[in-house]
């Protein structure tokens, strides 16, 4: 447990990418082997099921701290996390435990199934044998919420520089139903299997942000335009009687997408597509809301594939009849790929074809645009028709061209201190709207935060103003009196359960700073409402 | 009802009596000063009392002001009030104030911490009926290591950040923090460098400790110096262009927030020393059992929270509203060491 925790801390004390990738390595090039595996499958969000439930853990850690509930639940409520408030009450001893990281998840798988009486007794003696920091560790393993700012991939490059093998193919190593209890290294690692090169992606091209008018481009004959679909960018494979189904973030994403399975056996072998995961449903788009919902998803339950149903918005072809097209224009791979979508649209395939649409001016241009939100659409992509499909974000022959974000005006309720350059200074803000009271008043509810969108000056003036008008310091954050009005303006909206206000905003960012208003002209949550359902 | 002997105003604390502040945040003409930092020593009373060894340090925060120095526990009498003052542990020349009339003592703590730090004059316990206490990180969370092993982490952090040919950038508040890391560095390891502010105050500090040898920054100090040394500097240095030069630089800060991991990542500190002038949660029970107190004050910190469990277990305690935000709560930090770095860049 002692490397595992120390990993854990040299994660969790730096911002920084290079930093954690060199922890990893380090810690993947030294462990042992059941660690390892057990490691990656705890990165990898396949943690052992929790053996006990988070009530009790409160209880019989109050217990060993000898403090009250209530002054346990205050503190917790402080501290923001709870292994963290669990491990901070209680004492540390002068002893130390031996076992590693795989002992003692084999410990707890065992304990799901003691009875209460056992299972307190074990975390009792183990809360008192522990360092704070292993301590921390291990209720988080037990809690099963590990959130330390690494990602899958992340972890899969720093074992790719530790083996030796190549990230692409550990990444589909990695993916699919494996049990860390049964798997040896050798065997989910070491082995070759000809069918881990089958799954390589193609790197990403990624467009530009167009400023300005788009008559910039030039001539509109050199262009093919489309919409800009609001969902998650994805590469997908078939090789080989094999589906593989890859996100921008260039993470094997096929599990979490059992619907594109019908795709294999169809759509030919030796094809790969280019396109945008959508939420799909009742011949709609949903909101990328809906979609989150799939995102965070490790298995999808069939009340989930039911309720948010995604699609293929497909927009290129990279590969076809296994060959690598990317050099041949863009017309030219469009053209093959509208061929193959007429020849499966009647198949009921997840899979539509993100339209062209025809312009024979950039007034033409503008008009669709305007269509956008009606279409669910973030706005418009235009692609060099002569272009090939480089790699990475290059300038010159893809660019977006997105919709001026919704707007409303709010009131500055909470701030907290910025970081980096920043650090100095309250330029982390949360915004509230009005709201109806029963009893006829209004209050002020939480809608979301932003970070940017104000200048150095303006950044300063309102730091002033937060440290002369802090009504209660909750750790790091302060509560402010409402009097500062700001346009905020985001990409997207939905309804959510998660939100205290009910609704979840993308993108919120400062547009400008409302001298002009006082708080009573802020908007209300109706209004923003509103704006969903137009 | 009679008048209790100390009362909290508009002001700070009275002592109608005797007319006497304790520690007040607006100006009076009587003001009794339990220590140097800004939300206890504020600027524009009248006539100053305060320990002998903090009249070099308010003398040097607040200019020219008319102080008068007294020792430990050296009894003076205002009205028929006996005032004097005790040891604080907090840090240099920090006091505890106590207030006695017709046989009832009231002690207020200022700033206070039980752990001796070798630099301020060891908290000491004084027996009272009602006990003014701050409740700075009055929370079960809050448990301190032994300084010497804190010290010991930070050194091995030095030599470490030498070894890969880094500045180890070090923040601490510009008064008590900076000098207690300051006292405990091993100048073996290599060169300390302080920012101007931390210089200035450890210059007057330094007819009363020893220290081990500084070097202020300023404009000429050349970036070669700095990988492998040490700079000591306050934490609004942190993300300011005066760091730049330091580059590759690793930072680390000594403070009892450093508890919560949150805190240093929101802060984006490389590395977080749990350090503190102030009582952790034990630290503040022992100290109020050992006073044989029955009425307990809390003043600043998680106030409402402490006193509701003092309560609980049977003490007549309650909260008062006062300006102190404590030096470790990041708002005066951030007053305090602002003006002062503005001027060092």
């Amino acid at each position: 447990m002692k490397n595992f925790a120390q990993l854990i801390k040299a994660l969790d004390s730096s911002n920084k990418t290079s930093v954690k990738v060199d922890a990893l390595t380090e810690y993947f090039r030294n462990a042992n082997d059941k660690d390892k595996v057990w490691t990656i499958a705890i990165l990898s969000h396949r943690r052992p099921p929790r053996p006990v439930n988070t009530t009790l853990l409160r209880l019989w850690a109050t217990e060993l701290a000898n403090i009250p509930l209530w002054l346990f639940e205050e503190s917790y409520h402080i501290v923001g996390d709870l292994a963290e408030t669990i491990a901070l009450v209680i004492p540390t001893t002068k002893e130390h435990s031996e076992k590693s990281l795989s002992e003692y998840v084999e410990e707890m798988i065992a304990l799901k199934k003691k009875s209460e009486e056992e299972k307190r007794e074990y975390l009792h003696e183990n809360w008192l044998i522990l360092n704070y920091y292993e301590r921390f560790v291990f209720t988080k393993l037990i809690t099963g919420s590990f959130r330390i700012g690494v990602s899958q991939k992340l972890m899969t490059r720093a074992l790719s520089k530790a083996i030796d093998v190549d990230e692409d193919i550990l990444a589909y190593k990695l993916m699919g139903d494996w049990n860390p209890s049964k798997i040896t290294f050798q065997e989910l690692i070491l082995d070759e299997k000809s069918q881990d090169y089958l799954s390589k992606p193609y790197p990403f091209y990624l467009a530009y942000a167009l400023e300005g008018d788009p008559e910039n481009l030039g001539d509109c004959k050199d262009w093919s335009a489309e919409h800009k679909w609001d969902g998650i960018r994805s590469q997908t494979i078939i090789r080989d009687g094999a589906l593989y189904v890859w996100s921008r973030g260039e993470e094997l994403v096929t599990d979490k997408y059992p619907e594109f399975n019908a795709f294999v056996g169809i759509i030919p072998n030796g094809a790969v597509i280019d396109g945008e995961i959508l939420p799909y449903g009742d011949d709609k788009i949903g909101s990328f809301n809906d979609l989150q919902t799939r995102i965070g998803r490790k298995t999808v339950s069939k009340a989930l594939l039911e309720k948010t149903p995604v699609i293929i918005k497909a927009y290129d072809l990279l590969e076809w009849e296994g060959i690598d097209i990317r050099e041949r224009p863009f017309e030219e791979r469009r053209v093959l790929l509208e061929k193959l979508y007429d020849s499966i649209k009647d198949k009921g395939l997840p899979l539509q074809l993100s339209e062209r649409f025809d312009f024979t001016s950039w007034d033409d241009a503008v008009r669709e645009k305007a269509k956008a939100r009606e279409l669910r659409s973030e706005g418009l992509m235009f692609k060099r028709k002569n272009s090939p499909y480089l790699v990475g974000r290059k300038k010159g022959d893809w660019w977006k061209w997105k919709l001026d974000p919704f707007s409303i005006d709010a009131v500055l309720t909470y701030a907290m201190r910025g970081s980096g350059r920043r650090a100095t200074l309250f330029t982390d803000y949360t915004f509230a709207l009005w709201q109806d009271k029963e009893d006829g008043s209004r209050e002020l509810v939480t809608f979301a935060k932003a970070y940017s969108g104000l200048t150095d000056d303006e950044f300063r003036m309102v730091d002033d103003f937060i440290k002369k008008n802090t009504l209660e310091r909750f750790g790091p954050v302060r509560s402010v009196t409402p009097k500062l009005v700001f346009e905020i303006g985001f990409e997207g909206i939905a309804f959510s359960g998660r939100h205290k206000s009910g609704v979840a905003t993308r993108f919120p960012r400062i547009l400008r700073w409302r001298t002009d208003k006082k708080i009573e002209d802020a908007n209300t949550l109706e209004d923003l409402k509103n704006i969903i359902l137009k | 009802m009679k008048n209790p002997l100390l009362a909290f105003n508009d002001k700070g604390i009275y002592c109608a009596q005797a007319d006497v502040y304790l520690d007040p945040w607006k100006p009076v003409n009587n003001a009794i000063i339990t220590h140097g930092h800004a939300d206890h020593s504020r600027w524009g009373h009248k006539q100053y009392i305060t320990h002998h060894m903090n009249v070099p340090i308010i003398k040097h925060r607040l200019g020219n002001i008319i102080v008068t120095g007294k020792e430990w526990g050296e009894t003076f009498t205002i009205n028929g009030v006996t005032f004097s003052l005790h040891p604080a542990g907090h840090i240099i020349g920090s006091s505890q104030v106590r207030v006695e009339y017709k046989g009832e003592v009231w002690v207020f703590t200022g700033d206070y911490k039980t752990e001796d730090d070798g630099i301020s004059t060891a908290y000491e316990v004084v027996k009272c009926h009602t006990f003014i206490t701050e409740n700075t990180f009055g929370l079960p969370a809050f448990k301190w290591l032994p300084q010497v092993e804190v010290m010991n982490d930070i050194n091995n952090w030095w030599a470490q950040n030498k070894a890969e040919g880094k500045t180890s950038i070090l923040f601490g508040y510009t008064l008590g923090k900076a000098q207690r890391l300051l006292k405990y560095l091993d100048p073996n390891i290599g060169q300390i460098y302080t920012h101007g502010a931390v210089e200035n105050m450890t210059e007057v500090l330094r007819s009363m400790v020893d220290f081990p040898p500084t070097i202020r920054i300023t404009k000429e100090t050349k970036k070669e110096v700095f990988p492998g040394s040490m700079v000591l500097a306050p934490p609004s240095a942190h993300g300011t262009v005066w760091i730049r030069k330091m580059t590759p630089y690793v930072t680390g800060s000594a403070s009892g927030w450093m508890a919560f991991r949150g805190a240093r990542r929101r802060r984006a500190i490389d590395k977080g020393f749990v350090l503190s002038d102030h009582c952790d949660w034990q630290g503040l029970l022992e100290s109020i059992q050992a006073t044989g107190a029955e009425k307990i004050i809390c003043t600043h910190g998680y106030s409402d929270i402490f006193s509701t469990y003092l309560r609980e277990k049977g003490y007549d305690a309650r909260t008062e509203h006062t300006q102190y935000e404590g030096d470790e709560n990041e708002i005066a930090e951030a007053k305090d060491d602002e003006t002062e770095n503005k001027e060092a860049l």
